[in-house]
């Protein structure tokens, strides 16, 4: 049986500088995919997230992945968006998450299915991002689910959330993550960042509204293979990447190197930003490139627990 | 009210390739306002639909299909025609078919929401029917209906400068009540989380139905 406390939260707790990462599962039931991707993760960052048909591509599930990476020693973040499932499938299936050994869970709405290969399919949102949040802290902290009624043996994860600095309405985005902490998260992974003057503004506001007190906040950020990759990034919703960015990666002789270069010089400004307590490194398709990263930012060795 | 669409041409023609004497009934209620199945859009079918070859045309306009007290006056014509084809929404169409009970009845609209018109020959969906409304809550301005995720607590990551995730045509509906509780003074509303809903009160709970007994007729 997995410790009920998860080594991503005993970090946080043991006041560490986080480093996670995350694995794209396979659009197929491969287990080769995941094993691999894990152990290229392994002792390079702390935990994993294994993300939930990330932009509605139908992919193998979340859980599942993280199961395959915790297999080869990589602590997973199980993903589960409102998108797909109701309110029995959400509390069912995070009922068989911690029974296999998961500890870390990521509550986000979902991007609608509409961006997918998928558009014909039915949403679900029947609980929201801030409700399944309260749903899986009740279960925690009461033993009961959203009926009322009680759980046998219930789970006790640890719970994070997103947050967008980038996204509008930003007072009402604010509103949302205190909200969500309110609720329950317990930790928060920021959309990836590439605009870090406008970041280090909304986190002006975050310690404020002393939001960074009530939850550990994890910048995110990209690391983008190719300069059409970084064009598709700024072409996204809620996306907030300066010209300058697209602009140094067209011109830049070797482009990779060029957007290795850029992210450590965000990572730089992100460790002085008061109240970022971890580092989220999204790098799908690019997974390989993550221990060169993780190194440059002089994040290596990681920190172990007694 | 109920806004709808024209089926394309073809789909009707399907529907209606196997009769002789076709009976377009059009609704003089919501599908005339939005301009989809009136009596001035059922004639300009018929035509269509005549050019075609030797299949006959009525066309009857009851003020409503969905009422059977206005339906009385086309049992002759119904009764001439070999099949009905609706312009009601799918309520008319529903109707119709249940009081005529041997005659076929087709639908030549898709019924697409409860919305209202913005601007000439542009609709947009209001509001879902969900049975328990929240708009007191939120500025008068539907979250069930108008985010595309139906969110209850503020928007998701995917709005940007007033716009849906989904497509830049869209208003995020999250941003609209923001603007408005901000106009109102009313932002504070904003902070409270409502929990998560009961949608047994929407087609989640079966088809529903209402039974007033204030108003209901005693037998006696």
């Amino acid at each position: 049986m997995a410790e009920e406390k998860s080594k991503l939260q005993r970090l946080f707790e043991a006041g560490e500088f986080v480093v996670t990462g995350e694995i794209g599962p396979p659009r197929g039931a491969d287990v080769e995919h995941v094993h691999k991707a894990a152990e290229g993760l392994r002792g390079v960052i702390d935990a994993a997230n294994v993300t939930d048909n990330q932009t509605s591509i139908l992919r193998m599930s979340s859980i599942a992945g993280v199961l395959l990476a915790q297999q080869k020693g990589v602590e997973g973040v199980a993903q589960m968006t409102c998108r797909d499932r109701n309110r029995i499938a959400i509390q069912s299936d995070l009922l068989g998450a911690w029974a296999l050994g998961i500890r870390n869970v990521l509550l986000l709405s979902g991007d609608h299915q509409s961006f997918g290969n998928d558009p014909q399919a039915k949403n679900v949102y029947d609980v929201d991002s801030v409700q399944v949040i309260k749903i899986m802290a009740d279960l925690k902290n009461e033993g009961r689910f959203l009926n009322g009624k009680k759980a046998k043996t219930a789970p006790k994860f640890f719970i994070g959330t997103t947050a967008n600095p980038f996204a509008d309405p930003e007072e009402l985005q604010l509103i949302r993550l205190k909200k969500k902490i309110k609720a329950g998260a317990q930790f928060v992974q920021t959309q990836s960042i590439y605009d870090i003057d406008r970041f280090e503004r909304w986190m002006e506001k975050v310690r404020e509204w002393g939001l960074h007190k009530e939850a550990y906040i994890e910048a995110g950020v990209i690391v983008n293979k190719s300069v059409r990759s970084v064009e598709v990034t700024q072409t996204v919703p809620g996306m907030s990447v300066p010209d300058s960015i697209v602009e140094r990666m067209r011109k830049a002789k070797d482009p990779k190197e060029e957007s290795v270069n850029i992210v450590l010089e965000i990572i730089e400004r992100i460790k002085k930003i008061e109240g970022i307590s971890g580092l989220h490194i999204m790098a799908i398709g690019w997974e390989e490139i993550v221990p060169e990263v993780v190194k440059s930012a002089g994040l290596l060795p990681r920190p172990t627990l007694n | 009210m109920i806004i709808a669409s024209q089926k394309p041409i073809d789909e009707i023609k399907e529907y209606i390739k196997d009769y002789k004497k076709i009976l377009i009934a059009a609704c003089g209620t919501c599908v005339t306002v939005c301009l989809a199945g009136g009596e001035k859009e059922a004639r300009e079918l018929a035509e269509l639909l005549s050019l075609d070859g030797d299949q006959e045309f009525r066309v009857v306009t009851p003020e409503r299909q969905c009422d059977s007290e206005f339906l009385a006056e086309f049992d002759e014509n119904v009764g001439w025609a070999d099949v009905v084809l609706s312009l009601a929404c799918g309520v008319g169409v529903q109707y119709m078919a249940e009081r005529y009970v041997k005659k076929p009845v087709v639908p030549g609209l898709n019924t697409s929401f409860m919305g209202t018109n913005r601007d000439a020959g542009y609709w947009t969906e209001m509001c879902q029917g969900c049975g328990n409304c929240v708009l007191e809550k939120t500025g008068g301005i539907c979250p069930v209906a108008r985010c595309s995720k139906s969110h209850f607590n503020g928007p998701c990551g995917g709005s940007a400068d007033g716009k849906c995730e989904i497509d830049p045509s869209t208003d995020c509906a999250w941003q609209l009540i923001y603007d408005r509780l901000k106009s109102l003074d009313q932002l504070e509303k904003l902070y409270e989380t409502i929990p998560p809903r009961d949608w047994s009160t929407s087609r989640d709970g079966g088809p529903r139905k209402i039974r007033r007994p204030d108003v209901a007729i005693e037998e006696g």
